[in-house]
């Protein structure tokens, strides 16, 4: 329990019970024959803390509500209940006005580089941008704070880009651009939506190189991923996710190595592994995950638990230490470990 | 091919306007030149027709005169000169096609504007209320309109313009509705963004490029408008335009009199205008939309060639 | 005995403004019945523009030179002609982003009799017995057959794709990045789909991708493409445990591995523009372990070993004992 209050202390973003759920617009017919009201149950009770200079990798499949975790964080979709805590203060209900100054501390990079930056704009553009919005810093001040940000986000010399079109630059380019326009408001949060899965392999690790390199000075970064393997590498903390909760979280290394959860175990057997020699059975889940619109009663996994006995399909399991585990921080809701 | 190409050209997003574009793209086609060419030459010849045709309704022949050297053209009912008629026609024309157009584009291009950006109630307001606006019928909207307010020139431009704007409205919602899910908007709106900013700098400038094009197109629409309604007696019948020579050339009996040339000079001068506007915004809507280039359908047609020698 | 062999295969594009774009650039490799061979590389080096003049499936603006044998006979030797009649019947693709290209208004079962019909294989009530056939190899209920596209998931929706390639009973499958945009569950049991394939069927199977893991555990054999060329190619335990060219070394390090404590690396710049010729090494530019003459004189490719071919100069004694 120490740990835990040790570590709220230093939280930099708290995230309790989030409860997110999207109504699903229904056709005449179900209206007309009035079938109840569906909604999709995006997510589910979830709870973390992240710390200022950590990154967090928020990992699952598609459906499992990751994006939708992050997306409501930041405030750019609304909770339908829970808590969300900036540097102690609760956000979850602050009004427009107030939301705007919250924008500086809490900022978003996209998964798409080709699409993340407005085409009319020129680099520097795009990175002065913010500071406008936010009316900060004279001409020349912004300027010097574009090309600071420029040659943070591996641009440099910054001279070389601030005059190009995002057409004349590549993919990785594009990204650092991404994050330099972030980094100019010296957020204290940044959340990363799958910042390199559609970048060549040979350019990923540089752009991760430089949000690793962010963590030194306090940047708090969530990152959402569904790549495992980035996770395990990157990252100083993962939290599985599946079907709107936390399964599973704790130190990367631990997670990767010693995975408690049957679904993070699986998950893990069957990412491909680089040598050719590995070649270690994977177990592989029938079918695909269930839509989050009728969660099945007990524990959500259930229906493809490997391990599931007849009292998953009573208990709905909370997160709690696993008597394999071999940290204080590595949580899993499972009955069975 | 995509992959092939990329390593040439970063890839774009299809419809996302880059600087440059009207440029590189739409200057570039024989269509845009060819009608860019000949709507110059129109306006230059409405803009100096004080010049060129000083006092065009004098009577300087016979009636109906056929056309001969003095008078290239030929003369009207009235005994003047159809060529300089023609060309002082050119100005009232080409003036209400032009400002009905502007108006035409302001209207539908705001309503698609506010409908496209903000959605909901908005959304389903306004285009129930352009609904409402296609489902008058024009003719008759228009023979009202000239009877309840005036047939002043002024006038005439605002009912044109007040009838035509139906189509740019649904065209322009659909784009800003499309650039509204970019990515690059949705980030501004993240960093803090306010509504003024994201429409003025980042979704206007994506959707101009089509307004500009529809207008275009709406030019040709406008005076071939004029020209109807002025035949049909609803224009202003102290101005020359070219719909008021074919309107003379009826109510002066003019095909009795085997005179062709009161009618199919202005006629023709209506086409070359239009067919010249179509080109132009139909080359600028198209290169606008990248898939409406067909030639990828026409597949397995590829060539064959040696193989290159390899250096020893 | 080699189903497919590729000889000396190139690609131009006529790019607007009469420049060319030279994206394949004579590569050459084989498959056997029953053997899964990958192709690898990141995007722009022309594995896909590879794959589509395999099929003979490029659009006008593009020429083509080499040979392209399936079964001994030629299929680029007349274009089109030579082309289209095994196109589908002995040799199908899987198209990337192939589950979202389904005709929503059309039954996924009337999706999978089209290509029979159009190629002559089979029609009407035994076109759509066959389809409910194929349906249950891919792992999907054979009534489903009657459902429309929205109404699957989408891992359903690539394993229907499959089954339309495998409709007219080819002998070879392309299959380009087949499990990119899936979940790594779903990829796992596609993967798992195609394996059991091309050793049930006979398929060879050529596996396009940009992830070197999954080569790794599902291919045989693979090439390793750059910049139009084939950079290397060999058995993947070779590939992965004794790379020749240092491409190949590069992109494995560039792959984090779950396990791994290695850090993970990226290679600088980017590859070289395709529409100019090319002098010397295409990977020069980035190369941590380039020398004198690899910007000026293009390697060949060396067999190092039997089976294993590399274009490096690192290779070649004669060259490394002269600089």
């Amino acid at each position: 329990m120490t740990d835990a209050a040790a570590t709220n202390s230093r939280a930099v973003l708290e995230v309790e019970d989030l409860v997110v759920r999207y109504r699903i617009a229904r056709g005449i017919v179900d209206t007309l024959q009035r079938r109840p009201k569906l909604r999709v149950h995006a997510v589910e009770g979830v709870s973390f803390a992240l710390r200022g200079g950590e990154m967090l990798a928020l990992v699952g499949e598609s459906g499992c509500g990751k994006t939708t975790t992050a997306q409501t964080v930041l405030r750019l979709h609304e909770p339908d209940a829970g808590v969300i805590r900036f540097r102690g203060e609760d956000i979850s209900r602050l009004p427009p006005r107030k939301l705007r100054e919250l924008r500086r501390r809490l900022q978003i990079i996209y998964q798409d580089p080709y699409e993340s930056l407005d085409p009319r704009f020129r680099v520097h553009a795009t990175v002065e941008e913010p500071l406008i919005i936010h009316r900060l810093g004279s001409k020349a001040e912004r300027h010097a704070e574009v090309l600071h940000a420029l040659e943070q986000a591996g641009l440099d010399p910054p001279d070389l880009f601030v005059d190009r079109y995002p057409h004349e630059l590549s993919g990785g380019q594009r990204q650092r651009v991404a994050i330099a326009a972030s980094l100019v408001l010296h957020p204290d949060v940044l959340v990363a939506d799958e910042p390199v899965s559609m970048l060549d392999v040979s350019v990923r690790a540089g752009v991760l190189a430089i949000l690793s390199e962010l963590r030194k000075s306090g940047l708090a970064i969530l990152m959402i991923t569904h790549d495992l393997s980035t996770a395990a590498h990157f990252a100083d903390r993962i939290a599985v996710m599946y079907l709107g909760r936390i399964v599973e979280e704790g130190p990367a290394h631990d997670l990767i190595h010693n995975p408690q959860h049957p679904y993070t175990r699986a998950l893990l057997s069957v990412v491909p592994k680089r040598d050719p020699r590995e070649r270690t059975t994977p177990q592989i889940l029938r079918g695909e995950t269930p839509n989050a619109v009728r969660i099945p009663p007990g524990c959500r996994f259930n229906p493809r638990c490997p391990m599931a006995i007849s009292e998953c399909k009573e208990i709905d399991p909370e997160l709690r230490r696993p008597a394999a585990a071999t940290s204080a921080g590595h949580r899993a809701a499972c009955i069975r470990v | 091919m995509t992959s092939a190409i990329e390593a040439a050209e970063a890839p774009e997003a299809p419809l996302d306007v880059r600087p440059g574009f009207l440029r590189s793209k739409v200057l570039r086609q024989p269509q845009t030149i060819a009608g860019l060419t000949v709507l110059v030459l129109f306006v230059l010849i409405a803009l100096l027709s004080p010049l060129l045709a000083p006092d065009p309704k004098a009577q300087v022949g016979a009636v109906f005169e056929a056309p001969s050297g003095a008078h290239p053209l030929g003369t009207d009912g009235g005994g003047a000169d159809m060529f300089k008629l023609l060309i002082a026609g050119a100005r009232v024309s080409l003036i209400v096609g032009f400002a009905a157009a502007v108006v035409s584009a302001l209207i539908g291009g705001s309503i698609g504007l506010l409908s496209g950006f903000f959605g909901g109630k908005v959304d389903t307001i306004l285009m129930r209320f352009t609904d409402y606006v296609i489902v008058i019928p024009d003719v008759p909207l228009m023979i009202v309109a000239a009877a309840l307010f005036g047939r002043s020139l002024t006038n005439i431009i605002l009912i044109i313009g007040v009838i035509y704007w139906t189509t740019t409205a649904r065209l322009i919602r659909s784009q800003v509705k499309s650039v509204r899910e970019r990515v690059y908007v949705k980030r501004s709106r993240a960093l803090g963004a306010g509504n003024t900013r994201l429409i003025s700098k980042h979704v206007l400038p994506q959707v101009a490029p089509l307004l500009i094009a529809n207008t275009v197109l709406l030019v040709a629409y406008a005076i071939f408008a004029e020209t109807f309604i002025t035949f049909l007696g609803l224009g202003d019948p102290s101005l020359i335009s070219w719909g008021r020579l074919i309107e003379n050339a009826f109510t002066d009996d003019a095909l009795l009199n085997d005179a062709w040339w009161a009618i199919v000079p202005p006629g023709v001068c209506v086409a070359c205008v239009v067919l010249a506007c179509m080109m132009v915004g139909q080359a600028t809507e198209d290169s606008l939309n990248p898939r409406l280039s067909v030639g990828h359908l026409s597949v397995r047609r590829f060539g064959l060639r040696a193989v290159p020698r390899r250096e020893p | 005995m080699s189903v497919l062999t590729v000889s000396e295969l190139h690609v131009w594009f006529e790019l607007p403004g009469g420049r060319e774009l030279h994206a394949v650039r004579g590569i050459d490799f084989s498959v056997d019945a029953g053997e899964r061979f990958g192709l690898v590389g990141e995007s722009g080096c022309g594995k896909t523009t590879a794959m589509l003049a395999l099929m003979g499936l490029l659009p006008p603006n593009a020429s083509v030179a080499g040979e392209v044998l399936l079964d001994g006979e030629n299929l680029l030797v007349r274009g089109e002609e030579s082309a289209a009649p095994h196109r589908w019947r002995e040799i199908a693709m899987i198209f990337q982003g192939a589950m979202n290209a389904f005709n929503p208004v059309q039954t996924i079962g009337d999706q999978i009799v089209e290509p029979m019909e159009l190629h002559d294989f089979a029609e009407g009530k035994q076109a759509l017995a066959r389809a409910r056939e194929l349906l249950e190899v891919v792992g999907i209920p054979g009534d489903r057959v009657s459902r429309y596209p929205h109404e699957f998931s989408g891992g359903m929706r690539q394993r229907a794709a499959i089954a339309m390639a495998l409709a007219c009973k080819p002998k070879v499958l392309l299959a380009d990045e087949p499990t990119t945009a899936l979940d790594v569950m779903v990829q796992a049991q596609i993967l798992e789909l195609l394996i059991a394939l091309a050793s049930d069927f006979g398929l060879a199977l050529v596996l396009v991708t940009h992830d070197l893991p999954v080569v790794a555990q599902v291919c045989d054999r693979a090439a390793v493409m750059y910049a139009g060329i084939v950079a290397e190619l060999g058995s993947v335990d070779r590939l992965y445990h004794d790379p020749r060219h240092p491409y190949t070394r590069l992109l494995f390090a560039a792959t984090p591995d779950l396990y791994g404590a290695d850090a993970v690396g990226s290679i600088p710049g980017a590859p070289p523009r395709l529409d100019r010729e090319l002098i010397g090494c295409p990977f020069a530019p980035r190369c941590d372990r380039a020398f004198s003459p690899c910007p000026t004189v293009t390697p060949r490719l060396l067999e190092v070993e039997p089976g294993h071919i590399a274009a490096c100069h690192l290779n070649d004694h004669a060259v490394v004992a002269a600089s």
